[in-house]
């Protein structure tokens, strides 16, 4: 058993510090587990978000030495023995108390999407859907919501960012409605006007930081600009549209 | 409510509804969306953690079904047939038959509502095997089914007009004169204030107390919350001595013990083997399901390739019977390295095939256990998991013995009678979620006016609850629930005793003493001392229900075992037992006699198997006639 050096970030939104905790650490320990061994010896007000402690609820995520990582799948083991760690909220949401985000920005642009619009038709019988169509579907409803991505979207960072883009989870969220074989609603002006397509301009970040490993920015992101391209800046697609209406 | 208490409480926010529902996970959500397709009808939904975080979310394995889509000899009457012989015959008949025939609907209005299952060959929603279930019954997605079913309430709530409150933990119900629910007092968690919801009917879909054990697959959310306010508003539990001990759960290393591996593991053939590389399941097949086991390696393997004539492999065999080889295993000297038994599907299917049908266990253990479970078996043990005993309710409406206060999910007692099968928990969640809140609807629309609060109640349930932080110095609240997991996991855990009932229910009044004077440091926002504070009441009801009832129960009847009477004892299938909060205020725990099910349930439920598949054969022939 070793005892170890942490900072963890005690405050608010307006002010807080760094502050130095030291903890025992076991074989096999996570983060988390080093936060809540904290927690209940030496701060019992630490306030930290978690729930499944595997990796398949995206409530405990954290900055570690400046990583957004979630607590619970971060394995003690991966940081040399007198390295020092640093535990902090994320950065690109308000600080509600010491680690905890104030991530309800992202519920309300979950609601600006229409959800999934199946014809009355087809929800008369059984769907009747290929695995290999769906395939891809599934890929993206892996996702956790754990809001790494939306951190790590520089486009997010600020205020001004996130009145013009929803974000990545949000574009994968979209691509899920939109390649789901049953679905019959339209977003695609949405996906534009609405959810600012176009302030992705690619550098893959989200993508680095997926716990689920999602290729958020090539299978999301990138087929979603595409569409928004054909129909709106490709003037083929558009002559055609005219002649032959909408579909 | 005694003397008068001096506390202002005008500033604090109300709010008005007709039907409250308390717990956002896969019933809480079902209900929301049900009552609010009623016009004109106002539904609230709170949770304690973020949207779409409850403990649904790690369901793994599936939802049961008797869609047919594998095999169509599947039928209502099977699953249920299946989940009384799961039960050991303590359910609730009329549940478990309401639960039978209305799951394929459930999980069909599912996939309508956007969730996208795994697909058989023909497109329909696939169905995977799993223990105690006759035919593949499981609709799932790989092992994340739970994650799918929160998203896609969750999904689809938001857009019906549901006043949702997160982060927001319920301290206790108000009721009227006439003892009817009238509201109940909450508390925000991120800045410690208070809100008072009145409303004609509430609906509990809390879960369960899992977090009362040491090793427990639960989160820190399942501490009994809906138990314990349902029992101080007077509401009767049932069956709490039946808890389910997973069979299989992580056992190393220590920072993970008890996190869930799911049953699919075993339901896509993995096989459990003892240190001396014995596949033991074949040794504890008990005598009633020996006619419907495999009984060799032979046969079980010839299963596993879809022979339909050859009997399910023993490993399948209900989770109470797993858990307690498992147990006896490890005390024989036979267990595994760190005190488990191994679980291997690596020998049995190939990596490619686990990596699709089961990709989060494979990261869980590559990433917490470091280990490769397409290369090498994992090591698993026993873990707390589900309460099949609850709050008790009247089958067809979900109301409890409160007027106005309903229940379903885990929360709900006597669906799942002495041991729950898996996959009935999901399908549970949409039944009887969609039923309470239906039923809600129709309680609340025949309230003509809102139930009366009383403003001394209130003053009462906020001063209980501040006076933990306001006391000058007192007990840490973690110490007491550590204590009290010791407690639990070693004296009312797997196997109990008389001696070790009675230890753990005088430990239990001990900490009760302790946790009058507990106390949480710091102020009132986001402060998870005071939380656990808060939830320590709950635990502590939840346990003293648990194990007044494990006391009462002399015999061994599903995932209740006791060593001094190692038997089922056909004298105890007459009763459930109850626990309600008696006129002194101390817990009474006393039998009640069961009703007679109806003659032709009990008909289905004792039919031979094979008698039962020929008269569902002849029923499904004569609707495709029709037809």
């Amino acid at each position: 058993m070793k005892e170890r050096d942490f900072k963890i970030y005690r405050g608010d939104n307006e002010r807080g510090e760094l502050v130095n905790y030291k903890c025992k650490v076991t074989e096999g320990m996570v983060v988390l587990d080093v936060i809540h061994r904290i927690q209940a010896d030496k701060a019992n007000d630490l306030a930290c978000r978690w729930n499944c402690k595997a990796g398949k609820c995206g409530s405990c995520s954290i900055e570690i030495n400046g990583k957004p990582r979630l607590a619970c799948m971060t394995r003690m083991n991966e940081f040399n023995e007198e390295e020092k760690i640093v535990i902090t909220p994320l950065k690109s949401f308000p600080v509600l108390k010491d680690i905890v985000s104030d991530v309800s920005w992202n519920y309300e642009q979950n609601k600006k999407i229409i959800p999934f619009s199946p014809s009355k038709k087809d929800k008369e019988k059984d769907f009747v859907m290929m695995q290999k169509d769906v395939d891809r579907v599934q890929h993206f409803r892996k996702c956790i919501e754990c809001y790494l991505c939306q951190n790590m979207c520089h486009v997010l960072r600020d205020n001004e960012g996130k009145e013009k883009f929803s974000g990545p989870r949000y574009m994968t969220r979209l691509a899920s409605l939109e390649m789901h074989p049953m679905d019959k609603a339209d977003r695609i002006a949405d996906i534009k006007d609405v959810h600012g397509s176009g302030m992705c301009n690619i550098t893959r970040c989200c993508t680095e930081v997926c716990p689920e490993e999602i290729q958020i920015t090539d299978d999301a992101i990138i087929p979603l600009k595409e569409r928004v391209i054909d129909r709106f800046y490709d003037p083929i697609m558009i002559f055609f549209r005219k002649i032959f209406g909408k579909n | 409510m005694g003397n008068i208490i001096m506390l202002d409480i005008s500033d604090i926010r109300r709010l008005k509804f007709d039907v409250l529902v308390i717990g956002a996970g896969g019933a809480g959500l079902s209900a929301a969306i049900a009552a609010s397709q009623e016009k004109g009808i106002k539904v609230g939904l709170v949770c304690k953690s973020l949207l779409g975080k409850a403990h649904t979310v790690m369901a793994e394995g599936g939802m049961a079904a008797a869609l047919g889509n594998v095999d169509d000899r599947d039928d209502w009457k099977i699953h249920f047939r299946d989940t009384m012989r799961g039960g050991k015959m303590l359910n609730n008949w009329k549940m478990a038959e309401i639960h039978a025939k209305d799951a394929p609907a459930r999980v069909r209005e599912l996939e309508h509502w956007g969730a996208v299952f795994d697909r058989t060959k023909n497109g329909l929603i696939n169905q995977r095997n799993f223990g105690g279930h006759r035919y593949p019954r499981l609709a799932h997605v790989g092992d994340r089914t739970g994650l799918e079913m929160i998203r896609t309430l969750q999904d689809h709530g938001i857009h019906q007009g549901i006043d949702i409150h997160m982060e927001c933990t319920a301290l206790d119900i108000t009721k009227d004169k006439s003892d009817r629910v009238s509201g109940i007092v909450c508390m925000y968690r991120e800045t410690g204030e208070f809100i008072i919801f009145e409303t004609k009917s509430l609906i509990f879909a809390t879960g369960g107390a899992g977090k009362s054990w040491e090793v427990t697959s639960n989160s820190w959310e399942y501490t009994g919350d809906g138990y314990g306010m349902a029992y101080e508003a007077g509401a009767e539990l049932i069956d709490m001595e039946f808890n389910q001990f997973h069979p299989t759960g992580m056992v190393w290393p220590p920072s993970v013990k008890g996190i869930l591996v799911t049953e699919g593991v075993r339901g896509e053939g993995g096989i459990m083997k003892n240190s001396e590389g014995k596949r033991f399941m074949f040794d504890y097949i008990p005598e009633k399901f020996a006619n419907e086991t495999a009984d060799t390696e032979e046969e079980a393997a010839r299963w596993l390739k879809g022979d339909k004539d050859a009997r399910r492999p023993p490993e399948l065999l209900t989770r109470d019977v797993v858990a307690r080889a498992i147990n006896t295993e490890v005390k024989a000297g036979r267990g595994s390295e760190h005190g488990g038994a191994y679980l291997d599907i690596a020998t049995q299917r190939n990596s490619e095939d686990i990596k699709k049908k089961l990709p989060s266990m494979y990261h869980q253990f590559k990433v917490l256990a470091e280990l490769d479970i397409t290369k090498q078996a994992m090591e698993v043990g026993p873990t707390c998991h589900y309460f099949m005993g609850g709050i008790k309710v009247d089958a067809e409406t979900s109301m409890t013995t409160v007027e106005g206060l309903f229940a379903c999910g885990e929360a709900a007692g006597g669906m799942h009678g002495a041991n729950r099968l898996g996959g009935n928990s999901l399908s549970d969640l949409l039944v009887f979620g969609n039923l309470s809140g239906k039923k809600a609807v129709e309680y609340s629309k025949g309230l003509k006016s809102y139930p009366k609060i009383n403003d001394e109640d209130i003053k009462h349930i906020i001063k209980k609850a501040t006076s933990i932080l306001n006391r000058e110095k007192g007990n840490n609240p973690y110490i007491i629930h550590e204590d009290l997991q010791k407690n639990m996991q070693y004296n009312v855990g797997i196997i109990r005793t008389k001696k070790e009932i009675t230890d753990g229910i005088n430990t239990i009044d001990d900490l009760k003493s302790q946790f009058e004077n507990v106390k949480a440091p710091g102020s009132s926002q986001f402060n998870p001392g005071w939380h656990e504070a808060l939830a320590l009441r709950n635990l502590l009801i939840s346990s003293e229900a648990v194990s007044k009832s494990a006391l009462l129960r002399e015999e061994s009847r599903g995932a209740h075992t006791r060593e001094d009477f190692p038997d089922e004892r056909k004298e105890w299938l007459k009763y459930n037992i109850i626990n309600k909060k008696g006129k002194n205020g101390k817990m009474e725990t006393i039998k009640q006699n069961r009703n007679e099910p109806d003659p032709e349930l009990k008909r289905i439920a004792n039919s031979a198997i094979e008698e039962l598949d020929n008269e569902v054969k002849k029923d499904h022939n004569k609707l495709t006639s029709e037809v």
